[in-house]
Parts: C-alpha cells; structure tokens; sequence
C-alpha cells in the first residue's frame, strides 16, 4: 500500500505573533516554523499502517526553513521517501494553490491512501487534504482518528462533538483529514535523526508557478479586540493563590 | 445570480447542531448587507420537521434515501446541484466534522473561493476569520460573485437563529445518487467514563502548558481538594495521558461547570467553543497573550508548577478550618 503524507510547517503559536508593516498579514521575519501538529498526527497514522500490514510511506513538504529536519524526523520514524517542494512559498501561497502544486507529483506516485491533518491553525481558504482529494477526484473524509485497511477500502472512525464516532466505509484511493492518529506521534532519538541525515536523501520537486485562486484577499489581520479580558491577579504565587482562594469562596465552591 | 444566502443545516441523528442557528443568525446579517433573503438548505430522509424553529425565509428540502445520515459524498452530489441550480451569492457552512468535508471539497469542484473560520460578518459585508489559533484575526471583502464560507461559533447567538413560526418548505428533488464511495457503517457511543464532565462543577482542566504526564498529579490533587474532576483539552488526550470521556472541545463534551480552573490551556478556537456556558472562569497560564484570557473572567500569568501546589495547599487548609 502506497501512503503520501504532505505536511505543512506552520508558525508556533508558543512565539508572539506580530503583524507586518501592509497591516494585512503575518510579519515573518523572526517567525519560527513547526510541524502542523496534525500532520505530525497524519505521519504517525501512516507509520502505523505500514508496521500492520506494510507499505511504502512518502512524506512531501515545502521547502521552507525547518523542512529538512522536519523530514529526517519522519524518516527516522519509518517514511521511506522524503520529497521537499520547490518554488516561491511567500504569504500568498494558500491550500488551494498547495494542492495544485501538489497534483501532478501525488499522481505521479499513486497512492493509496494520502493521509493529511484535519487543519493547521493557519488555514484561510479551506484544508488542504480536502481540496487535494477533489482535484484528485477521489473521495475525502475528514476528522479521522483511526484506520484500518482491507484491500480496496478502508474504514475509518471520523468524530464527532459529545464522542460520538462515525465507523465509516471508504473506497481507496482516499484523502483522509486526520486529527488524531491510533498511538501518540512517537518520539524518536535526535542520535537517529542524525543518522538518517547522513544515510538518506531527499527528493526535490519543482513547482514553478502557484496559482492561488480560491481564497480572499486579506485586507487588514489584527489580535482580537477584547470586549471583556480577564481581571489579571497581581502578585507573586503566594499573594495570587491566597486571591484565588478569596475567589473560590466568592463564588461558593469553597 | 442573485443575493440569498444559503445556510447548510448540520444535524446529527435528529440533533440540529448548535452552529446551524449560529449560521442563520449569521446570515441575517449578511442578508442585510446583500439584500438578498436567508434560505436554510435541509438534506434528509423524512426529516423535515427538523426545520420548524428555523428563522429562515425560505427552506429548501432534499429528501432521500442516501442521505438519512450524513455522508460526505453524498451530501456534496446534492449540495453541487443546489448551488449552481440556485446561484446564491453565500453558502454557508458550519466550520465543523461535517460542514468542512462538504465545503472544501465543493469549493474545489464547483471553482468557487472558499473564506474559512470566520466569526462575524461586519455590517459592510466583510468577513472576519479568526486563524492562528485565536490569536489573530483577518478582514477582508467577500470573494465575488459566490463565496463559500465556513463559520465557526462566537460571533452570533443561536437563539437569534431560530424562529416561532415555521418558514415555507420547498421540496427540491434529489440528484441521482449512485456509486457511492463512502457509507456509513454505524455509529459507536462515547465511552461512558467514570464521570460525565458535562454534568460537573468543578472542572481542573489541563492543557499542553501541563508538559508530562507525571505533572497530571498536581491538577488531580488540586481536584481532590477542591472537589471537582480534571479533564482537559486535546493535546493531553492526543497523548494518552487522560481518556477521551474527559476531553474538553469539539470533539469531546461541552461543559457548563460553577468554576473552570484552565491550567496552562491556550484557549484554541475548538476549545473554547465548549466551555463557554462556564460560570465563572480562571486561566493560569505564562502566556499573557493566550487567547484563554479573553474569555476567563479571572487570570494569572503565574507559574502552574509553582501557584498550583500552593493553592492546593491552601484549599486543604481552607478546607481544614
């Protein structure tokens, strides 16, 4: 079974995030990249596949800071083939440009599965996975937390809100929007990664012009106005908890 | 085309979803910018009863076989057709399990721009999307002449969605709906858990910012002595660390507790939708930043690794006395 995983590197919200001098986007300068954590999801889920019943796992990625280590990472953790995307990854490269980037090279592999995160936090036009199954014309389902594979299908459990679980039967070939794999994305020795960097290598693929139809433009971006923010509890960590105990007995829980 | 706005209806087993009347109400206000009227789209077999509280002007109702529970296949089929029969100027989705399937994919097949995870729709017809977890927000003017849209929760009230009066019903017939590549198989109930966070409290919630799963300590005995329960937001049941019954969030339980104490929780969008009928709540957490702080009633920038071991002593001797 042949598996594509295309991941994104997305900003860390753990950094502040500060807008740029047009005032309608995300200043990039000093911006750190990190895996999608949902993609990362997406790359265990397909390791697990390919451990219960083999296959060949393929994990694609945009050429932007972070990317190799990102793959090597994925390698160490059981991908076979690394690919990093070429081309102009500026602002304007949304998922519907993404996706038909990636067209021609996720044809030219013929998977079986792709397998995607459900969403990245930086999603403006829709995800990824989506749009890639219906440029691919395969069926797609998203919000997908587990996979078993038979032959020329899969079933899938997708979520819903309360926990509630769809067991949904899908024809392959498929695009899955994962949001949690089976097991927790593993955790592998940077010693490891290490040795992938020096034993394996990485494809490269152009992708010469983005068309980004598809989304809007964006004419201002700013953090949110707060109609009403927390009363911040000065102090230090005695003085705070002896006013959150005052709050506790206010409200009558203590 | 003209200038309706079209709200797909989401519902689970005979369950209107909370964000389809957030999606009327929300249309009604883009409808007064558009000048055009709010048309509920209604997919079902015998369902259409599901459709009385609607404050719509109009609904359409498909009813068929394939699609007396949601599939994402089949729903897009009939949702292609209504749109380019139609030629609305907004389809509305719900930015969810089920609205995102349609939406993306359709936006794809139909060539029509997609504006996701938008919150609110300004009086002047632009739309505000909240992206980077909550942190941000971006404006813009709609995609012209058809935009679809998904819509997250928080900007509008559902009980501005829903109506007295039933609204007039059109029957729309069905496309053909054959070759199916995706079915349902059935559906399997939530764990029952030890306890039903929905129905707790006292809520000691943990998120990423708890670090390990030896830290999860420090929230139960805070738990303990408060009597309330721990459960926590997605990152920490992703890791195994708690089970999927105490998970906070789309995917899990909304709670409505008197206190939800937020431990190093950020306050991502899917989380926060579920915890706002909170009474009162606190966040701790480093970041003074975290989009949790916006909607906390209560907060501390505060060490959770210092204050928590602290105040659990406190209560203890609160407690005591």
């Amino acid at each position: 079974m042949k598996i594509v995983v295309p991941v994104k590197l997305i900003p860390d919200l753990v950094d502040e995030l500060t807008i740029d001098a047009t005032g309608a986007a995300l200043d990039t300068t000093w911006l750190r990249l990190i895996i999608n954590e949902f993609d990362d999801h997406a790359i265990e889920q397909a390791i697990i596949l390919k451990e219960r019943s083999g296959g060949h796992v393929t994990v694609i990625s945009p050429n932007v800071e972070g990317v190799e280590d990102m793959l090597f990472t994925a390698s160490a953790k059981g991908a076979d083939k690394l690919v990093k995307l070429n081309g102009n990854f500026d602002g304007s490269v949304n998922n519907h440009a993404l996706a038909r980037g990636l067209l021609p090279l996720v044809q030219e592999l013929q998977p079986d599965l792709v397998l995607v995160g459900v969403q990245a936090h930086n999603d403006m036009d829709g995800t990824l996975g989506a749009l890639l199954a219906e440029y691919l014309h395969v069926p797609y389902v998203g919000y997908v937390s587990g996979v078993s594979v038979t032959s020329n299908q899969a079933i899938i459990r997708k979520e819903y809100p309360g926990g509630l679980v769809a067991e949904i039967e899908i024809a392959l070939p498929a695009v899955l929007g994962i949001q949690a794999s089976e097991q927790p994305p593993r955790y592998v020795a940077i010693s490891k990664v290490r040795q992938m960097m020096k034993t394996v290598s990485i494809d490269e693929y152009e992708i010469p012009v983005f068309e980004t139809h598809g989304g809007a433009t964006v004419s201002r971006m700013y953090q949110p106005e707060v109609a009403e923010k927390a009363t911040m509890i000065s102090g230090d960590v005695d003085e705070t908890a002896n006013k959150l105990i005052d709050i506790f007995k206010e409200i009558g829980v203590l | 085309m003209n200038q309706d706005i079209f709200v797909t209806i989401e519902y689970l087993r005979g369950t209107v979803a909370d964000i389809s009347y957030v999606m009327l109400s929300a249309a009604h206000e883009l409808a007064q910018f558009t000048g055009g009227k709010v048309i509920a789209v209604l997919l079902g077999l015998n369902a259409k009863n599901l459709a009385d509280d609607f404050a719509a002007d109009e609904i359409l109702y498909i009813d068929h076989a394939s699609l007396a529970e949601f599939t994402s296949q089949a729903y897009q089929f009939v949702l292609a057709e209504v749109i380019n029969n139609h030629n609305p100027r907004a389809v509305l989705f719900g930015h969810t399990s089920i609205g995102t399937d349609v939406a993306n994919c359709l936006s794809a097949r139909l060539d029509v721009p997609l504006v996701s995870s938008v919150r609110k729709f300004t009086p002047d017809g632009k739309f505000i999307s909240q992206i980077f977890g909550g942190k941000l927000m971006a404006e813009g003017d709609l995609p012209e002449p058809l935009v679809i849209v998904t819509v997250v929760p928080g900007g509008y009230k559902p009980e501005a969605g829903k109506a007295s009066q039933p609204a007039h019903v059109t029957m729309v017939e069905a496309p053909t709906l054959e070759d199916m590549r995706v079915t349902l198989k059935n559906y399997i109930e939530p764990e029952a858990g030890d306890v039903d966070i929905s129905k707790e409290p006292i809520l000691i919630s943990i998120g990423r910012g708890i670090q390990n799963q030896d830290n999860i300590i420090l929230a139960e005995e805070l738990a303990q002595a408060l009597g309330g329960v721990v459960c926590a937001s997605r990152p920490v049941v992703d890791q195994g660390w708690l089970p999927t019954s105490r998970l906070v969030g789309k995917s899990g339980k909304a709670v409505k507790p008197k206190v939800y104490l937020a431990l190093g929780i950020s306050g991502a969008p899917e989380h926060v939708e579920a915890i706002t009928g909170s009474d009162v709540i606190i966040a701790i957490n480093t970041d003074p930043v975290a989009p949790i702080f916006s909607l906390a009633k209560y907060g501390t920038t505060a060490d959770l690794f210092d204050l928590v071991p602290l105040l659990t002593e406190k209560v203890q001797q609160a407690k005591g006395s």
